[in-house]
């Protein structure tokens, strides 16, 4: 059994370990700091830390004017007021004059300890992906989390990194190293490409066992990176079995589905399946209950998977 | 507190200059805002031959006076007014709205010198300067931030946002103007009028009070008003400066002023060449 650790911790510690060697840091949180693990920088860096009240409008904006007088800004709050509330303001702000703001989209996709609809967003990375200058970042787990962190912080422009509420396993070692942009193959496999994103690439990571227990071959790649892109990544990826699965915390319209159906619709058409949210708004439950509601259990990838293979007989 | 003759001569026949092109300008391209420009005028001018610290030669320069127009759709007042202090040519106000211009429609932090924030959303442009005046603060800069808001533009929610959150953190190098103009884009009919429209918003000083700022009312078209105004709010400690500026939409123009079919109208050659007869003959504003 993996460890497992909660994405949203690792991010305010690393916040905390950037305050040290990064003078122009400043985490600006939408009064939700002991949701998001900011209170980590607020109770032991307070000078990097500014509480922006309820008003995400007012934050983005605030975040821009900081950017351009040298400040590297770290939005805190829920991805569905990130990418909801304050959009105009992003785009306006921030993404048209290429500001230097980073985006920590916490609680993000379905588990969202019980908040239900409103605080679910499952569009984040379709709108997100959308706009011109962005960096979307998807980590898998706490390790890659860290390293997206500094990555993203030393990354001149905006990016957005989707980070998930609940203790969720770690699947790389140490020895990991995140780059933006490159696509990370997991597993070796002949029968059928599966490509993950954030947390599901764990669950499409025990999807493989499943179906290898079946006899089926599963090559697992991970893409943390939604935008820029690993085009040549993943289409090297897609020719190795000729058959592409994705799956994602996200609806089926928009995400990394979209993401990988734009380049290989375009330069190596196969056979593919998009799993996810099927165009549906979310609601609140326990974590187990929603995943198997909502189809995202890795019995659910596998079926997925299995789909795809009889359809592509 | 008057301020001495000659410089007023000076700035006044500068507002003369800005008005003619701005009136130019939207004339040529056939497209673009008139009434909130020439209410703004004074202001900016003021602002650029007055107030700010600010090097032309350096447009990027890291301590200089931050100025936001967030009511980014009357940006043709500001970019004649940048053209007159030395940002870029005079000739080049002539390109807006022209295709790969720097004159854009909506300020462009990215082409045109000069501006410092992109704006052109209403409200956008309220939070930027906010973080400018806290990023000041956290760099150790003495540097001065402005933003210039439309009255219309208060309606909208971003802004009492902001101001919430410069009250609460104290944030005194930081003063708000609001072009109190009083008629909007389409507005709400006066006194059931429904061909008289205007911006009905009142007690707007009262509103900033309320919010904790210090609170300047004068009349934004007079500079003995306006400089000494602009002077006061760098002054006050401990709390943000918001000047309410009274001015009037189409300000210097008589048949554009006060009517909110201004806003976004292009003059004709003949009402160009009446505006403009107007402007070199008239009373001097400010």
């Amino acid at each position: 059994m993996a460890k497992l650790i909660e994405m949203r911790a690792t991010w305010g510690e690393t916040m905390l370990e950037l305050t040290k060697t990064h003078p122009n840091l400043m985490v600006l949180d939408g009064d939700l700091g002991n949701s998001t693990m900011a209170q980590i920088v607020a109770y032991n860096a307070p000078d990097f830390y500014m509480n922006m009240g309820i008003a995400e409008q007012n934050m983005m904006g605030v975040a821009a004017g900081m950017a351009s007088a040298g400040l590297i800004p770290w939005l805190s709050s829920f991805a569905c007021f990130l990418a909801n509330r304050d959009l105009d303001q992003l785009r306006v702000t921030v993404t048209q004059p290429k500001l230097n703001v980073k985006l920590a989209g916490h609680y993000s996709g379905i588990l969202t300890g019980k908040t239900g609809k409103t605080h679910i967003d499952v569009e984040d990375i379709a709108i997100l992906r959308a706009l011109p200058h962005m960096t979307v970042v998807a980590p898998a787990d706490s390790v890659e989390c860290r390293q997206a962190v500094l990555a993203l912080t030393d990354m001149p422009g905006p990016a957005y990194l989707r980070i998930t509420r609940d203790a969720s396993p770690v699947i790389f070692g140490e020895d990991y190293r995140f780059a933006i942009g490159p696509v990370v193959p997991i597993r070796e496999g002949k029968d059928l490409t599966i490509f993950g994103t954030g947390v599901q690439t764990a669950r499409a990571l025990e999807a493989c066992d499943l179906l290898a227990s079946e006899g089926i071959s599963a090559h697992l790649v991970h893409v943390p990176t939604l935008k820029p892109i690993d085009g040549n990544g993943i289409v090297a990826a897609a020719r190795k079995t000729g058959r592409v699965l994705t799956t994602e915390d996200h609806n089926i319209i928009g995400g990394l589905g979209g993401a990988v159906a734009e380049v290989l619709g375009q330069h190596a058409p196969f056979p593919m399946k998009i799993h996810g949210l099927q165009d549906c708004y979310g609601e609140s439950g326990p974590n187990d209950a929603m995943l198997e509601k909502y189809g995202l259990t890795p019995k659910h990838v596998a079926l997925a998977a299995k789909a795809l293979l009889n359809k592509a007989r | 507190m008057p301020i001495d003759p000659a410089p007023k001569r000076d700035l006044q026949a500068r507002a003369v200059q800005v008005r003619k092109l701005i009136l130019q300008a939207v004339h040529k391209a056939g497209a673009g805002h008139v009434g909130g420009p020439l209410s703004m005028v004074e202001i900016a001018v003021a602002m650029y031959f007055k107030i700010l610290r600010i090097d032309p030669k350096n447009p990027q320069w890291p301590d200089r006076d931050r100025y936001v127009l967030s009511k980014g759709h009357s940006c043709i007042a500001l970019y004649a007014t940048l053209a007159l202090r030395g940002f870029f040519p005079v000739e080049e106000v002539f390109t807006y709205d022209a295709m790969n211009s720097r004159m854009q429609g909506h300020p462009d932090m990215t082409k045109t010198p000069g501006i410092d924030m992109s704006s052109g959303s209403l409200g956008t442009g309220a939070s930027p300067p906010l973080g400018m005046a806290l990023a000041a603060k956290r760099l150790g800069k003495d540097f001065h931030t402005w933003v210039h808001l439309g009255d219309g533009e208060i309606q909208e929610g971003q802004v009492w946002e902001m101001a919430f959150v410069a009250s609460q953190y104290q944030v005194d190098n930081l003063t708000a103007i609001v072009d109190y103009n009083k008629v909007q884009q389409f507005g709400f009919p006066k006194d059931g009028n429904l061909r008289r429209r205007v911006n009905p918003l009142v007690q707007v000083p009262e509103k900033w009070r309320a919010f904790g700022w210090h609170v300047i009312e004068c009349d934004g078209h007079d500079f003995d008003a306006l400089i000494p105004a602009c002077e006061e709010a760098k002054t006050i400690k401990g709390r943000p400066a918001c000047i309410v500026a009274h001015t009037i939409k189409g300000k210097g123009v008589s048949f554009m002023e006060g009517d909110y079919n201004w806003h976004a109208k292009v003059p004709s050659p003949e009402e160009l060449a009446k505006a403009l007869a107007e402007l070199e003959a008239g009373v001097p504003v400010g």
